[in-house]
């Protein structure tokens, strides 16, 4: 059959998103989500913690992503320290994070120069089937929209400070950047959402990164065929429209969440 | 190895092969090729990683790896100085350093850096300063064959319209970096 997949899609169509919120998958994260597309299946845990800024940017916190790619979820991977694709992956979502400035970091800090909050952001893979950077950047957006962070203040006499349990707030998310990828076949085709297989036997990989007003938060070519500026026209207009039926699905899901 | 001056900026480029190739590397039908890039100071991290990944799959595409079965091509990069433009820096010393060394190749490549100012202005080459003072930087490698995208990386966001004007402002100068290589193979085989 022309122009159809293994899976029986279309060149240009993706597979079935679900992305799993409840109050959250891990009740020990301060924000979690799990993400299946197709069967790419990855969870984000947020957790948060406290330190000190940073001496040139007193009135910023910090956000550290870290991608794993564990043994268990594909044989490609052994165990030991991260491979390239792990440390790779991990690079692109913090280049995401700073890219489309998703979260300000000033809104991280609690008091200048003395205190503020590290939201550490581990993303890992439980079942690999391709397109792990989609699937990791979604899982992220969807992680911190859940992050519940408790209020903090600083007790005048002691100079410690006091972490207020009862009292949480969610995190003020500004931008929601979706990432799209497509596997690209010999200068021509371009198919989305490429599966491990057809990751495997791709010449190339592009990731579109796209925000809600339709700007470009990153451009992700990592070598492999070339491409006409016409084809990557084509592959940032797919992500634009990508970017809003992700961005309707998290909203679904938000707003189906009884308020705790 | 190659070294081409680009103000500030210079990276260091010795590529080793085809060459011995360690057994769980080999591939049955092609050249195995590997990048490893050293920052000036420290240890390679997170970002070398990304970077390596990128420079890989550029050379990849231009190297004609078929011919060289079961050998591994190394190429290693080490950064003596960064002035801004470090990406684009790196993948012309990558080109050279493949040219140089005679391994068959389908097209060459180089790397053009855009800055894009906040007024929209599209400046080429930023130093660092202009690189800190933009609003995105776009970092293309552009084949010489029909001056496609081979590769892309970029820093902050933009606008689509921005995107295809740094675009085609790296195409317009990578013509400017092909004359380049041509003087350069032309003065290496002149002298001999």
């Amino acid at each position: 059959k022309e122009n159809c997949r293994p899976d029986g899609r279309e060149l240009g169509e993706f597979r079935a998103t679900t992305h799993c919120l409840s109050s959250g998958s891990i009740t020990t994260a301060d924000g979690s989500a799990l993400v299946k597309l197709g069967n790419t299946t990855v969870i984000c845990g947020v957790k948060a913690e406290l330190a000190a800024p940073a001496a040139d940017s007193a009135n910023k916190g910090y956000i550290v992503p870290n991608v794993e790619l564990p043994s268990l979820c594909s044989t490609k991977f052994r165990s030991g320290p991260p491979g390239e694709e792990a440390q790779a992956a991990s690079q692109f979502i913090a280049d995401v994070i700073e890219n489309s400035q998703m979260i300000a970091k000033e809104d991280l800090c609690i008091v200048s120069g003395k205190l503020a909050w590290v939201l550490y952001c581990d993303i890992i893979c439980l079942d690999y089937d391709g397109n792990i950077l989609d699937a990791s950047a979604f899982a992220l957006l969807a992680a911190l929209k859940n992050v519940q962070l408790p209020s903090v203040t600083i007790n005048e006499e002691t100079g410690l400070s006091e972490v207020n349990l009862k009292q949480k707030n969610p995190l003020i998310i500004r931008k929601h950047p979706v990432a799209t990828s497509f596997a690209v076949f010999d200068d021509t085709l371009l198919i989305v959402d490429p599966t491990a297989e057809e990751e495997d036997l791709a010449t190339g990989t592009v990731t579109i990164v796209t925000d809600d007003e339709g700007k470009l938060c990153s451009v992700h070519k990592p070598g492999g065929s070339p491409l006409t500026g016409a084809k990557l026209q084509d592959c940032i207009t797919r992500a634009v429209t990508r970017q809003k039926e992700v961005k309707k699905l998290i909203d679904k899901v938000t707003k189906s969440i009884k308020p705790k | 190895p190659s070294r081409p001056p680009a103000g500030a900026t210079s990276v260091l480029a010795g590529l080793y092969g085809p060459a011995e190739v360690k057994g769980s590397r080999e591939l049955p039908d092609r050249a195995a090729l590997e990048v490893l890039l050293r920052p000036k100071v420290g240890l390679p991290g997170v970002m070398e990683r990304s970077r390596e990944q990128l420079l890989r799959g550029t050379c990849e595409a231009v190297v004609l790896g078929g011919l060289h079965p079961r050998s591994a091509i190394t190429l290693v990069l080490q950064v003596l100085s960064d002035g801004g433009s470090l990406l684009s820096c790196c993948l012309n010393a990558a080109c050279l350093a493949l040219l140089d060394s005679g391994v068959p190749l389908s097209a060459l490549f180089c790397g053009v850096t855009c800055a894009l100012g906040a007024d929209g202005t599209v400046i080429l080459d930023p130093t660092t300063r202009q690189e800190q003072d933009a609003r995105a930087i776009l970092t293309f490698a552009i084949d010489s064959a029909e001056r496609k995208v081979l590769a892309a990386s970029s820093k902050g966001s933009c606008s689509v319209e921005e995107m295809q004007q740094c675009l085609a402002a790296a195409q317009r100068a990578a013509d400017t970096i092909f004359g380049f290589y041509r003087d350069c193979v032309r003065r290496k085989y002149s002298k001999s």
